[in-house]
Parts: structure tokens; C-alpha cells; sequence
């Protein structure tokens, strides 16, 4: 094997294991939150937030999603436990969409690169498709499993 | 280390840790319940983060933005295929990839294609095990079907809404 190759591979796994190393307190901070959570507020406040309307369910989880940041396991563990407090498959799909496709955070970024005319309609665009896409997708679900 | 250069991340760690030092003055059996719940998660996922860390180290080495900038500038179809491609292998922040979208925009390639690419940077390959860990296979492979197909939904409906029509890669 090259040495030029050896670098790359370590320039991989170094990257790799770098942008584990920056998302860990988010995701060790996030899951030490969430227990907490779990501890002191019951499932039933969770259930009560969302209708079980599927499009109510679904906006609420895009809007919570849209507002969120950062890494998208975060999320995962984050929709997981939602999952597990009763909150709808809906909502939680509507909720991890949102979470990784509308970027409010990087929304000044992305507006003074590629334009705010084009930076707010991608990311309004995004919020109503994660919506549609948790519909779809928990209705393909009902119907293929 | 000064408190300046500590990011908001680990700030945010060390915030919960100091709600649950509070708990543990007040409220012991819950700060105990809530270690507990906490392991129980970090047992169920630390073998899934073994996993991502090769899956990310691999994406690394094979994906660079030569690579998928090189692939962006076929025509037609194949075009939306590696917009589509380019954004589930893309790695790093979003951040990153916004010169190098606005580069291309200016070489020709419509909002569309840009708001494609950048739908389909949420599927993320290496992460998908944790994801299966939580929801299934079935699910995370249905989401990303409809995802990929929503991501072209979101180009043409970009592409209409700024008054675009798709230019050429010279």
C-alpha cells in the first residue's frame, strides 16, 4: 500500500473519529437530558401535546423538528424515545425529517451564500414536505408491514 | 482552557450535568432513575457507534467534494441520479458544501438541483444502523424511498417557485 494511501486512511479515520469527538457532548448532553425527562415528566403529558389528528400531530413534530439542531443521531435517539413515551409514528417521522432537512441554524449561512430569496423558500419548502413525507410514509407502512 | 473557546456543546453538557447535580441534593431516587434510564440507552447504542465510526471512515475516504462535483455535471436524468447520490454520500457539515453549491450555480446548475442535493444530505448512510436500531429496517427504508422522491419533488417545485429554468453544465 502507497504511502500516499496510508495518509489518506488516516486522514478518514481521523476526520471520522473528529466529527464523533465534536458531536459527543451534544449527543451525551442530549441523552442525559432526555433521561432526565423521562424521570420527571410522565408519559401522559407527552400524549397530551399531540391530538392523534394526523395532520396536527405531524405540524406539531415538523415544528419542534424545524427548531432543533444538530447532529441527526441525536434526533434518532431523541424520535426513539418519543416513540417509546406514546407519540405517534407520524410525528416523530414529521419531527425527524424536519430535524435534518430545515435548517433555521444555518439559515444566515445558507442566505448569504446562495441567496435569501432561495434559502427561505428550500427551507419552507422543507417544513411542509416533512409533513407530506411523514403522512406517505406511515401510510405505506399501514399498507406494505 | 478560557471560557471563550468552550462551545456551545460542551456548555450544553455541562448543564445537564449541573441539573442533575441539583437532583442529586434534591431528589436522590430520581437522579439514581435517571442514571439508570441513561445506561440503559448508552448500552443499547455504543456497539451501533462502533459501527458508524467505520461506515463513517470509510465514506471519508471514498467521497470527496472532487468526486461528486466531478459526477454533478452530467446532463439530464443521470443529472438528478447524482444529485441525488452526491447528497446521501456527501459527509461533513452543510455548511461546508454551500461554496462549493454556489460554485456550481454559477457553472449552470439550477436552485433545483441545489435544493436536491441538499434534501438528500439528511439521508445519511453511515447513520443508518442507530436508525434501524430505533425504528426497523422497514421503516428507515421506506422513509428513505419517500425522502429521495420528495427531494426531486422539492427541485421542481423550486426550480417553478424562483423562475428558473434548468441551465446547462458547460
Amino acid at each position: 500500500m502507497s504511502f500516499k494511501n496510508d495518509k489518506l486512511i488516516r486522514q478518514s479515520v481521523f476526520r471520522a473519529a473528529k466529527g464523533l469527538w465534536v458531536a459527543f457532548p451534544m449527543i451525551l448532553g442530549t441523552i442525559l437530558l432526555i433521561s432526565f425527562i423521562s424521570v420527571m415528566v410522565s408519559k401522559s403529558f407527552y400524549i397530551s401535546i399531540f391530538s392523534k389528528n394526523i395532520f396536527l400531530d405531524s405540524l406539531i413534530g415538523s415544528l419542534i423538528g424545524s427548531i432543533s439542531a444538530g447532529n441527526p443521531i441525536t434526533s434518532y435517539i431523541f424520535g426513539g424515545e418519543m416513540l417509546g413515551h406514546g407519540v405517534g409514528l407520524i410525528a416523530v417521522t414529521a419531527f425527524l425529517v424536519a430535524w435534518v432537512t430545515v435548517g433555521i441554524v444555518q439559515l444566515p449561512a445558507e442566505s448569504a451564500i446562495l441567496g435569501k430569496k432561495f434559502a427561505l423558500l428550500r427551507n419552507f419548502t422543507a417544513f411542509v414536505l416533512a409533513i407530506v413525507v411523514a403522512i406517505i410514509t406511515v401510510l405505506i407502512l399501514g399498507v406494505v408491514v | 482552557m478560557k471560557l471563550r473557546e468552550i462551545s456551545g456543546s460542551w456548555c450544553f453538557l455541562f448543564s445537564v450535568v449541573f441539573i442533575y447535580l441539583v437532583l442529586f441534593v434534591f431528589n436522590r431516587e430520581s437522579f439514581f432513575s435517571g442514571l439508570n434510564f441513561f445506561g440503559q440507552i448508552i448500552y443499547k447504542i455504543i456497539p451501533i457507534f462502533v459501527l458508524v465510526f467505520v461506515l463513517m471512515s470509510l465514506s471519508n475516504y471514498f467521497i470527496t467534494p472532487k468526486f461528486v462535483m466531478r459526477h454533478l455535471g452530467e446532463k439530464g436524468f443521470k443529472r438528478w441520479f447524482y444529485v441525488i447520490a452526491g447528497g446521501i454520500l456527501s459527509t461533513g457539515p452543510i455548511y461546508m458544501w454551500y461554496p462549493l453549491l454556489a460554485d456550481l450555480r454559477e457553472k449552470g446548475l439550477s436552485y433545483g438541483l441545489i435544493a436536491c442535493f441538499l434534501y438528500n444530505r439528511a439521508i445519511k448512510i453511515p447513520l443508518l444502523p442507530l436508525a434501524i436500531l430505533y425504528f426497523s429496517w422497514q421503516y428507515i427504508l421506506v422513509l428513505c424511498f419517500v425522502m429521495i422522491f420528495m427531494s426531486v419533488v422539492q427541485g421542481v417545485v423550486l426550480n417553478k417557485l424562483m423562475e428558473v429554468a434548468p441551465l446547462s453544465v458547460p
